[in-house]
């Protein structure tokens, strides 16, 4: 009897899954996001762009009179399920290219699926590892976490300051963040003194703050997503630190500014450039896309568009112009991609090669300060 | 090491401390009244917290009634938790009641999910965010708060435990509920009254703590168990022996922090507590008691 | 006893005949996990469901198995089929040595306790980041090889994972039908009876405690070779529920009981996929509900709910 339950359900199952297979011909375009759970805060603007831009370019009547099909899944930031639907993208919905995985540890969980069943993936997470070494059927949008550091060094080294303390999150993200700091510390010149992290649910670091006052170094850097960045501007605040501040680019978005309160004023980030978009010189090549993406995500979502919704804009707007260049199979999509060239995007000015498939410079990130509740560029 | 720098682990660890013995103390009189440990304490510091924003934004209440009113929707909820889980369970073993109390939470808190969304959100101080200095070591108005919070709070235990009826009732659940029930006392009725009592006081927790700590769908999770860790070392009581247990839970974290190493914080927090429950299960201060070895 | 055989070889046939019937696709790859969750949930029922004692934490004791065979067989260079016993046997001596001090304990006290466990374990793999990867995970593990046959399709691993969890579930339906099972029953309806009946439920209770963490240990290995991927994130709190929550709905103390459960809760996310941010609040309300009305479980509680629908109403009792 329990056996003739399992088959009932199985059958049901197979019966669900064929019953997605149409006739007609549009592309199916897969999405893996972590719209639930720890990542949620990177899944849900991806999956709203990814679909406000397929939703766009149908209502335009599609490319080439080939309609765009998204199906996106929730991996809920679990590496597990990652897999299971990366699996399920291609064997069932028989995708031709995926976007996603929010998080680097499901992307180099996805990477082995992504490389043995030959179906491009770009990624929309930070960590640098996802494309170095250079993976055949692998791209990323999101900004390598190396470049965020840089820019941060960057300036640190023309201020001459040259001790700092870090604070990292103990997940993914904090955990890439805080791999790139220690590694091109020496490249600038630059000593690390304390190394501490906190955990992503953690409620008060004055404990970490405290070590690191008494280290008396020259700037202290947090990396990290929200809310535990803003609770540790807020202790800083509140054991009076007069170091210089600065986050990741994890936290530029405009709840941060919410979260923190007066204890954002001063803190300096490296940021897309789309939080600052309408302060960008007219000259600026990626201009016209931010200030489109911003217009249309405040118009469908009636919120702010953050550069991680920028990610999947940007892993959709390169799909397209690859099928716009003729590239229909998923073969034809991976070498259309690897030929684009100074794609203004959200993220930056993507320029893909065999030997890059990150394809972002360092001027992907500006240095932006918060001053007033709001963002200012660092000159 | 300097003393200014001691002094501020030792505060923060008090302040954070003190957060954990008012979960705690929740913990402890449903645990003390029914045997029941509550997995889904946490949830109402959770709901404290959010309801008092929604109080604060959707209805526009100034604080001073947001708070009574997000305590009384808390109790409300908790009050239902009972009536609608915990009383129509047929079989109350105590693996029962654990997997149903954390079902409760997952529930609660996916609903919580669906009306807050999943974004952290801040809650202002109640009295400003300037720093008091306390020596070379600062802390802000809120922890004061806090603290004197958890006094009244231990104090109105008290009295309500000592010296009225239905305290003493419920104390004489705690010791043998079936002779509590046989004296004529309404076993089930105090279940509801430490439902209640418990939920309203996770619910002042959540709201004291929250413009620290801010708050989300998910800060229960964390929060309950460090109460629970509390709760456990101050030997279930719902006294100050729990509160001894919060402080020195959130002192040892904080010392481990700042002087062993951050990432490991937690880990300590759950070692202090294998440790107690290994040496010591009836806790830092409690008699032995043959029920929990 | 034949009865039981026969049941076990027509369970076991079904599952080897299952990719004949489904011809690759996705639903293989959900069915590996479905295997692998079902080891998981016996391990965890020959604890709760006989032995009567409550662990918050087994996906320590999964995660464990996955990465001291992933970090032995990836940074060490040793054969997966060496690391997977060597694995098994370090998690079995820990949670021996740990299962004195832990099983003392009894119901809410022993809940926290492993709960503290799983914990603390779970922070050492995101902690020790030379060893473990940290919270970005390991990866490049290789998979199982035999007589040269590499493991790395869903259909190859469908066998491979199958096969042990058959084995395990075989052994389990031994154990619990012999003289074992019966003083674990003893000791999980009334340790003091069963003690005065000669039986040492001390000792008992620690060794089901390390083979519960052996299988799971197992699985955990299973699992890394077939992933080749493994990070903390998978091996947290909310597993452990997950585990918990398999074994109540499949019901305590029945080993095919634990394979509905396991296959229930891994194939019910495929059909709550449309209801995205619902399946929280649908997974606690189960839990509720199954406790509720159903504290047998399913492989209980619709045999019996069957029998009440054709006894009260002739004729209709369809579906339920």
């Amino acid at each position: 009897m329990k056996m003739k339950c399992f088959s009932l359900v199985c059958a049901f199952t197979t019966l669900l899954f064929s019953s997605t297979v149409f006739a007609a011909a549009p592309i199916k375009i897969g999405a893996l996001f972590a719209v639930t759970g720890p990542a949620a805060f990177l899944g849900e603007p991806e999956r709203n762009s990814a679909k406000m831009v397929i939703d766009e370019i149908n209502s335009k009547g599609g490319i080439k009179g080939h309609k765009l099909e998204l199906v996106a899944y929730d991996t809920t930031g679990d590496a597990t399920k990652a897999v299971q639907l990366a699996t399920k993208l291609i064997k069932d919905d028989k995708v031709v290219a995926i976007i996603g995985p929010s998080t680097t540890g499901e992307t180099m969980a996805v990477i082995p699926v992504a490389e043995k069943e030959q179906i491009p993936l770009i990624s929309c997470s930070a960590g640098s590892k996802i494309t170095d070494p250079v993976k055949k059927w692998v791209f990323k949008t999101a900004q390598n976490d190396s470049l965020a550091v840089g820019k941060i060094y960057e300036y640190l080294q023309k201020n001459k300051l040259t001790t700092v303390s870090i604070l990292t999150v103990s997940d993914g993200f904090g955990a890439s963040g805080r791999e790139q700091l220690k590694t091109q510390a020496a490249k600038y010149g630059i000593t690390i003194v304390s190394d501490d992290t906190y955990g992503p649910k953690d409620t008060d670091m004055t404990a970490q703050l405290t070590k690191i006052r008494g280290t008396h170094s020259q700037a202290i850097i947090c990396w990290g997503t929200n809310p535990g960045p803003a609770v540790i501007a807020k202790n800083a605040r509140q054991l009076g630190i007069k170091t210089p501040l600065f986050m990741s680019h994890g936290v530029s978005s405009k709840k941060f500014i919410e979260l923190a309160g007066e204890a954002a004023e001063g803190i300096k980030l490296p940021s897309g450039k789309v939080v600052v978009a309408d302060m960008l010189s007219a000259s600026d090549k990626q201009k016209k896309s931010l200030m489109a993406f911003v217009k249309d995500y405040q118009k469908h979502y009636k919120t702010e568009g953050d550069h991680f919704g920028g990610h999947a804009w940007d892993a959709v707007n390169l799909i397209k112009s690859a099928i716009e260049n003729g590239a229909v199979t998923a073969a034809a999509i991976r070498d259309q991609l690897e030929k684009s060239r100074a794609f203004a995007g959200i993220g930056g000015s993507f320029t893909y090669s065999a030997q890059d498939h990150a394809g972002l410079g360092k001027d992907a990130f500006i240095l932006v300060e918060i001053k007033n509740k709001d963002w200012m560029i660092v000159k | 090491m300097q003393f200014d720098q001691l002094l501020q682990y030792t505060l923060s660890g008090l302040s954070t401390g003190a957060i954990y013995a008012l979960i705690g103390i929740g913990f402890s009189i449903i645990y003390n009244a029914t045997g029941i440990i509550n997995f889904a304490q946490g949830e109402f510091v959770m709901l404290g917290g959010l309801l008092t924003l929604s109080s604060l934004e959707l209805l526009k209440l100034p604080l001073w009634a947001a708070i009574p009113c997000s305590v009384a929707f808390s109790t409300l909820v908790g009050i239902l938790f009972e009536r609608l889980a915990i009383r129509p369970l047929k079989q109350p073993t105590p693996i029962n009641l654990v997997i149903i109390t954390i079902g409760g939470s997952i529930l609660i808190r996916g609903l919580a999910m669906l009306v807050w969304g999943k974004d952290t959100h801040a809650i202002p101080p109640f009295s400003g965010d300037t720093p008091i200095a306390v020596g070379g070591a600062t802390i802000l108005p809120q922890h004061l708060w806090i603290l004197a919070i958890t006094v009244v709070i231990i104090i109105i235990n008290k009295i309500y435990f000592y010296h009225t009826i239905s305290g003493k009732a419920m104390r004489a659940c705690a010791y043998n509920r079936r002779a509590a029930g046989l004296v004529g006392i309404d076993v089930r009725r105090m279940v509801l009254f430490s439902f209640i009592i418990s939920s309203a006081m996770g619910a002042v927790a959540g709201i004291i703590v929250a413009p620290l700590t801010m708050t989300a769908y998910d800060v229960g999770v964390m929060l309950g168990l460090k109460g629970f860790c509390a709760a456990i070392i101050g030997g279930m009581s719902s006294g100050i022996s729990t509160v001894i247990g919060g402080l020195i839970l959130g002192v040892l974290e904080s010392l481990g922090a700042g002087l062993i190493s951050s990432g490991y914080k937690d880990a300590i927090a759950f070692i202090i507590l294998l440790l107690i429950l290994f040496i010591r299960p009836q806790g830092l201060f409690g008699k032995a008691d043959s029920e929990r070895v | 006893m034949k009865r039981d055989l026969f049941l076990f070889i027509g369970f076991a046939f079904l599952i080897l005949l299952a990719p004949q019937l489904f011809s690759g696709g996705y639903l293989m790859n959900v069915l590996v996990f479905v295997g692998i969750n079902t080891m998981l949930s016996i391990a965890l029922n020959l604890l709760l469901g006989y032995a009567g004692q409550i662990s918050l934490g087994h996906a320590g004791f999964f995660g464990l198995g996955a990465y001291l065979s992933g970090i032995l067989s990836t940074s060490y260079g040793v054969d997966p089929w060496l690391a997977m016993p060597l694995a098994a046997t370090v998690v079995g001596l820990m949670a021996f040595f740990i299962g004195f001090p832990i099983l003392k304990l009894k119901g809410h006290y022993l809940a926290m306790a492993t709960l503290g466990l799983g914990i603390i374990i779970y922070i050492v793999f995101n902690e020790t980041v030379e060893l473990t990867g940290g919270p970005s995970g390991l990866s490049g593990i290789p998979n199982l090889k035999i007589a040269g046959i590499t493991f790395d399709s869903d259909v190859k691993n469908y066998y491979l994972i199958w096969t042990a969890t058959l084995m395990v579930m075989l052994f389990s339906l031994n154990l619990a039908g012999s003289r074992v099972g019966r003083a674990l029953r003893a000791v999980h309806d009334s340790e003091v009876a069963a003690q005065v009946l000669g039986v040492n439920s001390r000792i008992l209770k620690v060794q089901i405690f390390a083979l519960s963490a052996i299988i799971s240990s197992l699985a955990g290995s299973l699992y890394a070779h077939t992933m080749t991927f493994i990070s903390p994130a998978s091996f947290g709190f909310n597993f452990s529920i997950e585990l918990l929550t398999m074994v109540v709905i499949g019901g305590l103390g029945s080993i095919y009981g634990s394979f509905l459960g396991a296959a229930l809760l891994t194939l019910l996310p495929e059909f709550l996929r449309g209801a995205n941010d619902y399946d929280i609040i649908i997974y606690g309300g189960l839990l509720m509900a199954m406790v509720m009305y159903m504290p047998g479980g399913l492989v209980r509680g619709i045999p019996a709910l069957f029998r009440r629908l054709v006894t009260t109403k002739k004729g209709e009792a369809g579906h339920a």
